[in-house]
């Protein structure tokens, strides 16, 4: 039975680069896909998009493309990626742009649009699910994207695209769209299309699948991290899966990385939501085959909703933070007592928070305090931590940690403050029908 | 013992819901995990850090639990004050979680003599 073989150049935006690399190089691919858009990135990238039209796509997007395009030309390898965040048309005319400089014109570029829906829900004033509409949300909001399916994609594809650049996509489509367009799957295949899901679940967050994120010393051993291959998807016709990697990089997939990745972010296994399916991964089947090869079968899948998940990322409020560390004799006590301080500090001078955290890291700061270990730690550093309405109000909570220094407990060291705004994301549901997205296939 | 001795685990984040992953090294473990790693359990085990409903989701065709804690993120991954906003770390809670050796111990039956089965570690 014919296989396509699906790289996985990159699980988030500020990925490693060489592995991607490795992979067009060495992976015998027919396709290398990026998947690097995170839930808030695109709403930072519109940020971007405000100030400069022609920005608001993947900041390693050029890098990434100087770094494979030549190989993919090549090695006769199709590039998907949804790096195209807020701005696709821009990133597909850099990615033209470097094409031309690296003597690769000719090279066919298609950028897919439609998923910026913010019209629509100002429109009808969609609610989303942290209470709040559009409408109230007033001027805060800055991006509504929905996650649109393979469709657009798969006819980028079809007319002879060798890259297509998306914005939101369901994470799992950008590597199923391949699948469909090579396979020719019908788009009511569900259990063809549950499969599709499950391969791009499993290859979509790179590294993750093949020993990444895995290791734990003595217990879970893997083998040269640093060089940690990337995954490759061998996808049959019927779409089951060997999940590999390069021979020689670093890394293993296993049947534990693969159970491992196979849960992640699922709730309901059953019902795994995305645009174009319900995907089933109850019945799904994990088993080693050879070194580093992992056969994955028995995907499902079930009808699509209709409805699309939407993003929304709004301005949700600014946070200012300030760390300093303390060690040796005492450290715990001067800590505790630094804190004290900063509390006070924060109310006698009247700085106006919504929500304060005090942490105490090495002790209390990710699970509780009830969780430590008895007995002091040698070293302790507090983290203050708050919320308030404007940027200058929350540079006050990280002043009052740095003054620490001159004010506060003995051998306070390492102080360091910050304060950022909030760009938040809340969701909502969206009737498929008033997503329209287009495509734009242009040579370099 | 702890559960990290017959179990792996990684944790996932949607908006203000966490789903930590219980993997049985062995499948042959896995009725073990079914019995003794209850929603209610982890509930009591994430006291302080969950504040919604805990479920869980059975998948015995990969020898694994999936659970789904709501209101476990603080507000969210992109809002949250938290130094571990994605709840990464929540994880290596879960494995802390005390399991007994013997299956029949935990339900009231006679304890049986039979010693679990070799961990793969």
């Amino acid at each position: 039975m014919r296989t396509i073989r699906i790289g996985s150049g990159a699980g988030y935006s500020g990925d490693r680069i060489e592995p991607a690399v490795e992979l067009a190089e060495k992976g015998e691919l027919d396709y290398l896909v990026f998947e690097c858009l995170a839930e808030r990135t695109i709403a930072l990238a519109q940020q971007v998009k405000l100030k400069d039209p022609s920005a608001g796509y993947d900041p390693l997007l050029a890098a990434r493309m100087r770094a494979v395009l030549p190989i993919c030309v090549k090695n006769k390898i199709k590039i998907v990626t949804n790096m195209g965040a807020a701005n696709p048309l821009a990133a597909a005319e850099a990615t033209r742009k470097i094409a031309r400089e690296l003597g690769l014109s000719g090279l066919e570029v298609a950028a897919v649009t439609g998923d910026d829906v913010l019209d629509y829900l100002r429109e009808h004033d969609v609610a989303l699910d942290n209470g709040e509409t559009i409408a109230s949300l007033g001027n805060r909001v800055v991006s509504a994207n929905a996650y649109i399916g393979v469709r657009p994609i798969v006819e980028a594809l079809s007319r002879g695209a060798d890259v297509v650049i998306t914005g939101r996509a369901g994470d799992p489509a950008i590597f199923m769209a391949p699948l469909i367009r090579e396979f020719a799957w019908a788009l009511d295949d569900w259990t063809k299309l549950g499969r599709g899901t499950l391969v791009g679940h499993l290859l979509e967050c790179a590294g993750q699948v093949t020993g990444g994120y895995f290791a734990d010393p003595g217990v879970k051993d893997v083998a040269d991290l640093a060089r940690l291959g990337f995954p490759i998807g061998e996808v049959s016709e019927d779409g089951e899966l060997v999940v590999t990697k390069v021979a020689g990089s670093g890394g293993q997939v296993t049947a534990r990385t693969v159970k491992e990745q196979l849960l992640y972010e699922i709730h309901d296994p059953r019902r795994y939501f995305q645009p174009d399916v319900v995907a089933d991964f109850s019945q799904v089947r994990v088993e080693e085959v050879g070194p580093d090869r992992v056969r994955v079968s028995g995907g499902r899948g079930a009808p699509k909703t209709g409805l699309l998940k939407t993003s929304v990322g709004y301005i949700d409020s600014y946070v200012g933070e300030g760390q300093i560390s303390y060690a040796g004799p005492n450290a715990l006590a001067r800590a505790r007592l630094a804190i004290e301080i900063v509390r006070e500090r924060l109310q006698l001078t009247g700085v106006e928070t919504t929500e304060m955290r005090f942490d105490l890291i090495g002790v209390d700061s990710l699970h509780g305090p009830a969780r430590s270990r008895d007995g002091d730690p040698y070293e302790v550093r507090i983290r203050v931590v708050g919320r308030a309405d404007s940027l200058d109000e929350a540079r006050r909570i990280g002043n009052e940690v740095e003054t620490l220094y001159t004010n506060g407990p003995a051998a306070g060291g390492g102080a360091w403050k910050s304060a950022r705004e909030i760009v938040a994301v809340a969701s909502a549901l969206i009737p498929e029908s008033a997503v329209h997205t287009a495509v734009s296939v242009e040579e370099a | 013992m702890k559960l990290r001795e017959i179990a792996h685990s990684r944790t996932g984040d949607k908006g203000n819901i966490s789903n930590i992953s219980v993997i049985a090294f062995d499948e042959r473990d896995y009725p073990k995990l079914v019995e003794q790693v209850t929603s209610e359990r982890v509930a009591e085990h994430f006291l302080g850090i969950v504040t919604g409903p805990v479920t869980r989701y059975e998948m015995p065709n990969v020898g694994a639990l999936n659970f789904v804690l709501e209101g476990a993120l603080s507000g969210g991954v992109t809002r949250a004050l938290t130094l571990d906003a994605h709840g990464k770390s929540l994880s290596s809670l879960m494995l802390e979680l005390e399991v007994q050796q013997s299956r029949a111990a935990t339900n009231g039956r006679t304890v049986s003599n039979k010693t679990d089965v070799a961990l793969h570690n």
